[in-house]
């Protein structure tokens, strides 16, 4: 290819080069398909990063000590160098906001511009979860209005209180998620208009809830149907809908933290293909803009030298191990499926007949579109991957003396290590299974929740412990865990008015 | 396709100052234990830089339901170099899996037991000097008064709208209407009765007339601004200063030769965080330092901590020195006196009693507060004894302490300034 004039030489950016560089994406992402959301880059200073770290990555974020504590704990981390900030974060958003921070230099802006502008929206307009799970074109409002009902809840019911029952509820944050229905699409506008019915409504529902309880107490009377009916996975839904004492507008504050949670939900299971994506995007975009002599030679060894470090994995044993890096795997997998399109081995061949030799482009787009991590793993990961990055089994079974390795990158391991690799990305395994099994309406209104045990593995005591005292800040009866195993109570937490006890079977 | 570079860098820097502040304040007990500790172990010279403090981490966690070890746990892991299939590897100890964080690890890691993070100098001090106040301040005086507080004093014609005065204004408008009106409606008046005593004599040409010059000045009279602008009338404020109180405190330092050098570097260390504390804290004061040995001399800050020069011991000369700077300069009307001394308790013969009759003739009668400080390991000295007398007729404005390591330094003089309860 005739060699053109580079785009932009030097190392440090002006707004101008930045311009330059997404026009240029812009055209080569087109080529390859890549629909996006609009862009809006905002440049930053580190000290906004660190900012927008603590807050979870969220625009506007309400108020709460906790973030203040990770906003302290990263930047001594950074002071000390343990960690490098990220050199971009991108929010799932119509427009799409990235941040970029002032330090980088031009070749690292314009790799973050790939990265995340191209890679990342195109992901977050593309895959499926975001599509039915998240409503980029409100987040932001929703925010803005999250945060304005708590700062005015502030005013109204105390900083303490408020932060007190923010605690409560970010403690369930994981169980204040749908997995399986979809939820309907968050709106600021919606949740105004709705919010001052819905606090009567409720209020109403609740009360008659109640209601039946005869004056005295009884004990269990047969026949009366169980509430739930059903077990209910969504605790905070569950919470908001039903606890007993609640206010209404701690109703609301629950409803929020169930929200935002929701909306990060899809992102907490596809980190792998999120971040392989976008990797794999930058590297293929800016190799392109080489191809086209559009970038120099030094603009690509420096870009390499990034590359290389956001995708190594230290091994097992190595003093930088830190579990799988995401960058790494997603990267691996997604250029291998370009691979095992355009150059398939025999063996390939064998273990995905579906696609080998189809058009790589296609494929990749249907991965992207259609998959999240565990089914993307378990679908894509390749015996070349496996074998590249070492991958092995271990069982560690608390009634063996040691930990057994159960498979390793081999012809007759392939498919376990697959497996289990897949089901280490399945949030529902990762997370302990506790869904509310029944309330006792015409007791003690006592509500029980049932922690289903997979391979006997317990629940982390301490914390259990101090989750069920927050479960009863927001239930205000008393709360019962059951730990099951095989049908039948094997440990049962009890939470009253002064202390969590621990009775065993 | 559409996109846009923003600058968001001239942005307010501190977007998560709130969030910070609200950890702060819900740990402040915590991080005031961290502070203290961290005071004490320091050198003398870097007394009142931020820093690194650190707090138990289970005390920050943020508890969720999660996995703990124990069951069947499996993990795949990268980077095998020498496993094969159903290799036995022995548990590594500490319990964790192998591979360190044994499976669902908190993002905040576990391994950790201490939350470590950074304290500005400001909010270091603020922990180190919250609480503490100078005893017994009261005597108030309007000079070099810096405090204002605002006041309403009547109303002027200029202001913001917040404070716009409506009574006045609508007053004000009402009188100017009736001022410029008065002649018009007058005239009105007079042209009426001549109307009605025209149209019984049926003069046409001249009911036209009038009525014309009525309709004229019907109009002139709409014409007056209902509310004009400078019929608006703000509430004025005006500042009226506050009386503030002065206070001087006396920096007493023995210097003698039988203080040694480590004695003397704790010494300092009490002077320095009483030096860096009324700095902080009050504005106006004016603080006299005075080393003695057997002749007391008023130095200033630098000779203060840093001159090497040392003798016998004469306590009373110190405070001789110091009564007569408090009748040359601050006269105990205006001024609020305290003082604090530290010593090693070692003193001339007969001078303790001296001392005494010092502290308790001219000076105690005057001050607001006298804190002695005595640093050494061993058994009681004269001077203690002597001021113990003190003590027992005083005791509401001159306290004493014993100090014998630099551990002790930040506690008692913690204990000697505190906040007392009213």
């Amino acid at each position: 290819m005739k060699k053109r004039k580079p785009i932009a030489e030097g190392s440090e950016w002006t707004f101008e080069d930045l311009e330059a560089y997404e026009t240029e994406l812009a055209r080569v992402a087109e080529s390859y398909r890549l629909d996006t959301y609009p862009n809006q880059i905002e440049i930053i200073s580190s000290e906004h990063m660190m900012d927008a770290y603590s807050s979870t990555g969220m625009p506007v974020g309400y108020h709460h000590w906790s973030f203040g504590k990770q906003f302290l704990s990263t930047k001594q981390e950074y002071r000390r160098g343990h960690i490098g900030l990220a050199y971009e974060l991108v929010i799932n958003s119509n427009p799409c906001i990235a941040y970029l921070m002032e330090e980088n230099t031009l070749t690292l802006q314009a790799l973050v511009i790939a990265h995340a502008c191209f890679g990342h929206n195109s992901f977050f307009k593309g895959n499926y979860l975001f599509k039915t799970w998240t409503d980029a074109r409100a987040i932001d409002n929703y925010l803005l209005f999250a945060k304005n009902y708590i700062t005015e809840c502030e005013e109204r019911h105390g900083v303490e209180t408020t932060e007190s029952l923010l605690d409560s509820c970010h403690a369930l944050m994981n169980y204040g998620v749908d997995r399986f229905r979809r939820p309907a699409p968050i709106s600021a506008e919606d949740e105004k208009r709705r919010q001052h019915e819905r606090e009567e409504y409720l209020q109403g529902q609740v009360n008659d809830l109640w209601r039946t309880i005869p004056k005295k107490e009884k004990a269990k009377v047969e026949g009366w149907p169980k509430f739930p009916s059903e077990p209910q996975e969504n605790l905070l839904y569950f919470i908001e809908k039903n606890a007993p004492l609640l206010e209404p507008w701690e109703r609301e504050v629950v409803r929020i933290v169930r929200k935002i949670s929701q909306y990060f939900y899809p992102q907490r299971q596809t980190k792998i293909m999120n971040e392989g994506w976008a990797t794999f995007w930058h590297y293929t975009l800016l190799y392109t803009l080489y191809d086209e002599g559009l970038v120099t030679d030094g603009f690509m060894l420096e870009f390499l030298q990034f590359h290389t470090n956001a995708i190594f994995q230290p091994a097992f044993d190595s003093p930088y191990f830190n579990g799988i890096n995401p960058y790494a795997l997603g990267y691996a997998i997604f250029s291998d499926i370009r691979r095992l399109c355009e150059q398939p081995t025999d063996e390939d061949k064998r273990f995905f007949p579906d696609f080998t030799g189809s058009d790589w482009l296609d494929t990749v787009h249907r991965a992207m579109v259609n998959y999240k991590d565990e089914s993307f793993i378990l679908q894509f990961l390749s015996p070349k991957v496996i074998r590249d990055l070492k991958l092995f089994c271990i069982l560690d079974d608390d009634n063996e003396e040691e930990i057994e390795v159960t498979a390793i990158h081999d012809d007759s391991g392939y498919r376990r290590v697959r497996e289990e690799l897949a089901e280490q990305y399945n949030l529902s395994e990762q997370e302990p299974n506790i869904q509310v099994h029944e309330v006792d309406l015409r007791g003690d209104r006592a509500i029980t929740l049932r922690h289903v045990q997979h391979d006997r593995i317990p629940l982390s005591e301490d914390d259990t412990k101090e989750v069920m005292k927050h479960l009863h800040h927001l239930w205000r009866f008393n709360v019962h865990l059951e730990t099951m195993q095989e049908e039948s109570v094997f440990t049962r937490y009890i939470c009253d008015d002064e202390s969590v006890r621990i009775a065993r079977a | 396709m559409a996109f846009l570079i923003i600058d968001r860098r001239p942005n307010g820097k501190h977007k998560g100052a709130v969030n910070r502040q609200r950890f702060l304040r819900r740990y402040r007990k915590h991080i005031k234990e961290a502070v203290s500790d961290a005071v004490n172990k320091r050198s003398m010279t870097d007394t009142d830089r931020g820093d690194e403090i650190s707090i138990p981490r289970k005390d920050v966690s943020e508890p969720q339901f999660r996995h703990g070890k124990g069951g069947r746990q499996r993990r795949v892991l990268p980077g095998n170099k020498e496993f094969v299939t159903g290799d036995k590897i022995a548990r590594p100890s500490g319990g964790a899996g192998i591979g360190g964080t044994g499976g669902k690890a908190s993002n905040i890691g576990e391994g950790m037991d201490e939350f470590v993070f950074e304290l500005t100098q400001q909010e270091f001090l603020d922990f180190m000097f919250e609480d503490l106040e100078l005893p017994n301040l009261v005597k108030k005086q309007l000079k070099d008064t810096e405090a204002y507080k605002l006041i309403r004093g009547g109303y002027s014609s200029e202001g913001i709208p917040a404070r716009l005065n409506v009574v006045q204004s609508l007053r004000g408008a009402h009188a100017r209407r009736i001022a410029l009106s008065g002649a018009i409606r007058r005239q009105i008046k007079e042209l009426e009765e001549d109307l009605e005593a025209l149209e019984e004599q049926e003069s046409e040409d001249r009911v036209r007339e009038i009525k014309i010059e009525l309709d004229r000045l019907e109009r002139r009279l709409n014409q007056i601004p209902f509310l004009d602008d400078f019929d608006l009338r703000y509430n004025n404020l005006i500042q009226q200063p506050l009386p503030t109180s002065s206070a001087v405190m006396f920096c007493l330092m023995d210097v003698s030769g039988s203080m040694t050098q480590d004695i003397k570097n704790l010494a300092k260390r009490f002077f320095i965080l009483l030096h860096l504390f009324l700095k902080r804290n009050y504005q106006k004061i004016d603080i006299v330092f005075i080393r003695h040995h057997t002749v007391a001399s008023e130095v200033d800050e630098k000779q203060f901590f840093y001159s090497r020069e040392t003798g016998g011991t004469v306590v009373s000369s110190a405070l001789k020195l110091m009564e007569q700077i408090v009748r040359e300069r601050y006269p105990t009307s205006d001024w609020n006196i305290y003082a604090a001394q530290a010593s090693d308790g070692d003193n001339w013969r007969d001078d303790s009693a001296q001392c005494r009759d010092l502290l308790e003739g001219s000076i105690l009668p005057n001050a607001q507060y006298y804190a002695y400080v005595e640093i050494n390991s061993a058994e009681d000295r004269a001077l203690w004894h002597a001021y113990e007398e003190i003590l027992e007729k005083y005791p509401d404005n001159f306290a004493m302490r014993k100090v014998t390591d630099s551990s002790d330094i930040f506690s008692v003089f913690h204990d000697l300034f505190e906040r007392k309860s009213a």
